[in-house]
């Protein structure tokens, strides 16, 4: 199993703080695996539809769409951090 | 010395800047970020990613150490709910040259803004709620420091 976990708008918008997924092929691009996910419609099409409007972590690190998932143990899809 | 706080609780100017100027470079830069009140903006709600917080800070501060000549530097940041007033964030420097303390301070928050993982989301008087949207301007400069 995968865990994504979600933060701010994405997270309120899915109803969910993470969820846990079946593993994908260790091949699968994050967009791949959220595009899955965004095909289950209600909240997850809502949060995670438009590709340009949130980031990735895998396992604690901001990474491109297209990495591959490998063997991370944590996904993490967020909007674009607004700290400081 | 590195200092890298993640917090609920609020912070003391004085005491972080005293421990940065007891280094004895001669220069000490600071930035504090308040949280600005005004159109009916009662709180912010800051919320952060645990886990990757306090490792991507910690990175961000290598990366300014690795980059300017510094004897320490302290970066603090608040989670959760802050009203107007509030500080949210300190960034402290130090250094023998006034140029890597004034540069290496802007550098990180900047850094901070476009990289760790905290998210703001404002709640006004009347009842509404909405988070911040990212602007493009703090991650250009970011991107500015990069090369």
């Amino acid at each position: 199993m995968l865990t994504i976990v979600y933060f701010a708008w994405v997270r309120e918008r899915i109803g969910l703080d993470e969820e846990q997924v079946a593993r994908p092929d260790a091949g699968t691009s994050i967009a791949d695996l959220v595009a899955m996910l965004a095909a289950r419609g209600g909240g997850h099409a809502e949060a995670l539809g438009d590709a340009t409007r949130w980031r990735a972590a895998l396992d604690l690190r901001v990474v491109a769409l297209d990495s591959p998932i490998g063997d991370a143990r944590e996904l993490a899809l967020f909007p674009p951090v607004t700290g400081g | 010395m590195k200092r890298v706080a993640v917090q609920a609780g609020d912070f003391d100017v004085a005491t972080e800047l005293a421990a940065l100027e007891a280094l004895g470079g001669g220069g000490v830069a600071s930035f504090t970020g308040v949280v600005r009140g005004g159109g009916g903006l009662v709180a912010l709600e800051l919320e952060h990613y645990p886990a990757m917080t306090q490792a991507q800070v910690d990175r961000i501060c290598d990366e300014a150490m690795a980059r300017w000549p510094l004897l320490g530097l302290s970066v603090i940041h608040r989670f959760g709910r802050l009203e107007p007033g509030a500080r949210i964030v300190f960034v402290g420097t130090a250094s023998r040259h006034r140029a890597a303390a004034l540069e290496s301070c802007a550098f990180l928050i900047d850094w901070l803004k476009s990289q760790a993982p905290f998210w703001k989301k404002e709640h006004f008087a009347d009842g509404a709620a909405g988070w911040v949207e990212a602007r493009a301007e703090d991650e250009a400069r970011a991107k500015g420091w990069i090369g």
